[in-house]
């Protein structure tokens, strides 16, 4: 086995891939598709969060996209200051500045491994496999600090205690009831890490065969 | 999948979900519902109500969280304000504030709503009440677009113009030709024109002249403001009065359609009568009412502007009047008899006919608009008066007479072919069918009487749903009644008014009372009412920073992080954020006699996050609505610590919402 192949995989006869098209096809789109799905999740909401209170009949809502928040930013701070919140804002700032290029990255890592015709493959999705489950733990660490962080010498301190918002689900906070969703993007992450376990599936039954007999060719194997 | 089983399925999951969304309806209602309730059938034995008690009050309750159909702008009257009023709940939803400070609003107490009210002021003079008349909504194509709304004071020939996008006035002119007025405002089918008419003649501008020299001196007028839409602004530069005969106009209205570019008023005086009770003189009451006709006003307003512009026009006071001899002359202003001391003249949605109420003469006079082009046309006229005005022949001119009863004042119209005329002595409003072009469907007799309800008590203007437009919507009338008499708890001498709704959406002799409402700020005159979906009022302004005045980005607009005091010598200008629950800055100090310039922005964007501020002896209260910037400006006469303060309840810790002025003696 040369170096190239032992890094990289063995490559496709050209025969070989003339007879079964679809066998070395099915991988590579799966794959590129969880670099489209990751990229494209960089453009919708994450996650959101819908606050209900008697006087804000039409709710208050924020949406988190990777780089930002929208929605009722401004007066959900106003509201959080009685409490002793930090802005929103304040939040995992150093993640916004850095996350459209990580994602960008992890996609081209997703992109790359469908050159690569071995094992080594699935250690490149890895990063983009788990994405999902990183920004739902980011997520809850930031709204755990935001929440049980809050300034003592705040008008309704007494009134509202620190808390932990949950990342998923519903909670309570004041007169607010809260609910909390993921976002579009998140769901398109998540698709994407379900094509990468497909994506690879497809890859070990396409390229294991060539890989095992590059193997039985030689003495030296690669694990 | 076979395809008899595919429309199996879909035949199934058809009825699935039919069946659930069916579900889902019935779940709210019950599909035959009766006050057939225990509970309810209590109440309506207990407090003794009727069937027809009932089903008004069926038709007006408003459940709480959904809006009325209409909006009402009545005038308030001797407040100088106008009202808003919701139909068919007949609530009260705003006071706005026009011609007299409003302190809830901040109208009239921050120097950029102190100088609206200001330009309206006559030379040397600050006026502190108006006699609010006769609001008007905008039109576009004959019809109401809920963007503007003008409305005269009559005791000093003032016309405002509010803003529908904020409920705010922004505009207040002083009429230079006439000391009061009467007739106004009107607005044209497009509203390049709103219409004030004078009332009692008296000699243009502030000339003077004697009684005796009545014919010779006095005048009656009619205004024709332009209006600049863009601007939002009547151009009293662009603006012309038409000089008239001293016949005391009393209303007006605006062609449309058939009629467009003419422009109707009435009058009351032809006898030119000029009492004087205490020399033995028959008094104006019996001396205005000897004639059987006085004259109709008719108007080609759109010769007049062409005239106006060519220069034709004289100047009084600095405003350009078009005289009366020329009107004469060149076919602006035409007279037809019209019986008897009329008050108004409304003009049928097709703009086909004129409909006189006769006040003094129980019928209602109809007459043809296309008759009286034909008459002008063949020169059908009776002669000319004293100031060599044309007359058009009464009889060339008339449609149809109908005898309604006693004092006939206003009529309005409904979608259904019906006319409805106000009957002040008979205190009542009679419906009647119209013919010839505008007869419609509803099984009733062209030309007649219909039915008569009583209203309670001396009605005087009417409206019906966009009922002076060309396509009313009918269904509702309010009755404005002078007097209420015993039909509220007695609150004192002085009682209110009361407006009545009545249900007005059936065809022949089912008009039903409905509700009543008291009035007890003013005497509300006139009234337009608006479908609610044509109004689109801002819930909060556009943009933070926002002047009301302008209606753009405040110059001086106070962003957070922009908070500063600045001192000059002995100015002291202050930048302040007002957001829930605090002022930046919270301290400011001064000397004694130092000027404060003082800008103040709301910098919230919720809906009804409105903060207030009063300062201690300065008379000053504003209220600042979300994004709304102002500025004030005072002199600090004394020295002392004065508290100011967020006057309009606006957090849990509003009354923490507050500051420190503290001005040092010199």
């Amino acid at each position: 086995m040369t170096l190239r192949q032992k890094l990289f995989g063995p490559r496709v006869p050209p025969t070989l891939r003339e007879e079964h098209r679809a066998r070395f096809l099915v991988p590579t789109l799966l794959l590129a598709l969880a670099a489209v799905l990751l990229v494209t999740s960089i453009f919708q909401p994450y996650w959101r969060l819908t606050l209900l209170a008697p006087q804000y009949p039409g709710g208050l809502t924020v949406a988190a996209y990777l780089n930002r928040l929208e929605g009722d930013v401004r007066e959900i701070d106003g509201l959080n200051h009685y409490i002793g919140m930090r802005p929103l804002g304040e939040a995992a700032e150093l993640e916004r500045s850095l996350s459209v290029f990580a994602v960008t990255a992890v996609a081209l890592l997703v992109l790359a491994s469908v050159f690569i015709h071995n094992r080594k493959a699935a250690w490149l999705t890895l990063p983009a496999l788990l994405f999902p489950f990183i920004f739902l733990a980011d997520m809850a660490y930031w709204l755990r600090d935001f929440g049980t962080n809050l300034d003592p010498t705040a008008a309704l301190s007494s009134s509202v205690e620190p808390f932990v918002p949950p990342v998923l689900g519903t909670g309570h906070i004041g007169q607010f009831a809260t609910w909390a969703l993921p976002g579009p993007g998140l769901l398109l992450a998540v698709a994407a890490s379900l094509a990468i376990i497909a994506g690879l599936w497809f890859h070990r039954r396409a390229y294991k065969p060539l890989v095992d007999a590059l193997v039985g060719e030689g003495p030296e194997s690669s694990a | 999948m076979p395809r008899k089983a595919l429309w199996l399925v879909l035949a199934v999951a058809g009825v699935a979900i039919g069946s659930w969304l069916g579900g889902c309806r019935s779940g709210t209602a019950p599909a035959a519902f009766k006050t057939g309730g225990a509970d309810v059938d209590a109440v309506i034995q207990a407090r003794g109500l009727t069937p027809d008690d009932v089903y008004a009050a069926v038709k007006t309750f408003m459940p709480t969280g959904q809006h009325d159909d209409y909006v009402m702008f009545a005038s308030g009257g001797h407040s100088g304000q106008l009202l808003a009023i919701g139909v068919p709940s007949m609530r009260l939803l705003k006071v706005i504030g026009v011609f007299t400070p409003e302190p809830w609003q901040g109208w009239g107490y921050s120097d950029e709503t102190r100088a609206v009210l200001a330009a309206g002021n006559p030379e040397g003079v600050e006026l502190h009440w108006a006699d609010t008349h006769h609001p008007a909504l905008s039109e576009t194509a004959g019809d109401y677009d809920g963007q503007f709304l003008f409305v005269n004071d009559k005791a000093h020939a003032r016309v405002a113009v509010v803003d529908l996008r904020d409920f705010e006035t922004k505009q207040i002119v002083n009429n230079p030709v006439s000391l009061s007025d009467h007739g106004g405002t009107f607005a044209t089918p497009d509203t390049e024109w709103v219409i004030e008419g004078g009332q009692y003649a008296a000699p243009l501008g502030h000339a003077y002249a004697s009684i005796d020299r009545y014919a010779e001196e006095y005048r009656g007028m009619v205004t024709l403001w332009k209006f600049d839409r863009a601007a939002g602004r009547l151009l009293p530069e662009e603006s012309f009065a038409i000089e008239l005969p001293p016949y005391w106009q009393d209303l007006c209205d605006v062609g449309r359609l058939a009629s467009d570019g003419w422009l109707f008023c009435n009058s009351f005086n032809t006898e030119m009568a000029t009492g004087g009770i205490e020399l033995g003189n028959p008094p104006f009451e019996a001396g205005a009412s000897q004639r059987d006709m006085d004259y109709l006003h008719i108007i080609d307003w759109r010769k007049a502007v062409e005239l106006a512009a060519a220069g034709r026009t004289r100047e009084v006071e600095g405003f350009d009047v078009l005289p009366l001899d020329v009107a004469a002359e060149e076919g602006v202003l035409y007279f037809l008899p019209e019986p008897k001391s009329p008050h108004g003249v409304d003009v049928t949605p097709n703009g086909e006919y004129l409909v006189i109420s006769g006040k003094l003469d129980p019928h209602v006079t109809v007459f043809s608009f296309a008759k009286i082009r034909q008459a002008i046309a063949d020169g059908t006229f009776s002669g000319r008066d004293d100031y060599g005005v044309p007359i058009v022949s009464f009889d060339a001119a008339l449609e149809s007479q109908i005898e309604l009863g006693l004092g006939p004042l206003h009529t309005q119209f409904d979608g259904q072919g019906y006319a409805y005329t106000s009957l002040f002595l008979d205190s009542a409003v009679a419906r009647w069918a119209l013919g010839g072009s505008s007869a419609a469907d509803n099984g009733d007799e062209p030309w007649t009487l219909v039915q008569k309800i009583p209203v309670h008590y001396n009605v005087g203007h009417i409206v019906a749903a966009e009922g002076d437009t060309v396509s009313p919507d009918g269904g509702y009338l309010v009755s404005l009644n002078k007097w209420s008499i015993d039909r509220f708890l007695t609150v004192g001498p002085l009682h209110p008014q009361n407006f009545q709704l009545i249900d007005i959406s059936g065809t022949g002799d089912s008009m039903q009372l409905l509700y009543d409402m008291p009035i007890g700020i003013g005497e509300p005159h006139y009234v337009q009412m608006i479908e609610a979906a044509k109004l689109n009022a801002w819930e909060i302004y556009p943009e933070v920073g926002w002047n009301p005045l302008t209606q753009s980005r405040d110059l001086h607009a106070v962003m957070a992080g922009e908070e500063r005091i600045e001192r000059r010598g002995d100015t002291v200008e202050i930048w302040m954020s007002v957001v829930r629950s605090h002022f930046t800055p919270e301290r400011i100090e001064v000397q004694e006699g130092d000027h404060v310039i003082w800008h103040l922005t709301n910098i919230e964007s919720a809906k009804d996050a409105t903060h207030g501020f009063a300062m201690p002896e300065y008379d000053i209260n504003l209220s600042l609505e979300p994004g709304e910037s102002t500025t004030i400006e005072f002199d600090v006469e004394r020295s002392g610590v004065y508290s100011y303060y967020c006057s309009e309840f606006c957090s849990a810790l509003h009354l923490e919402m507050v500051g420190y002025f503290l001005a040092s003696p010199s």
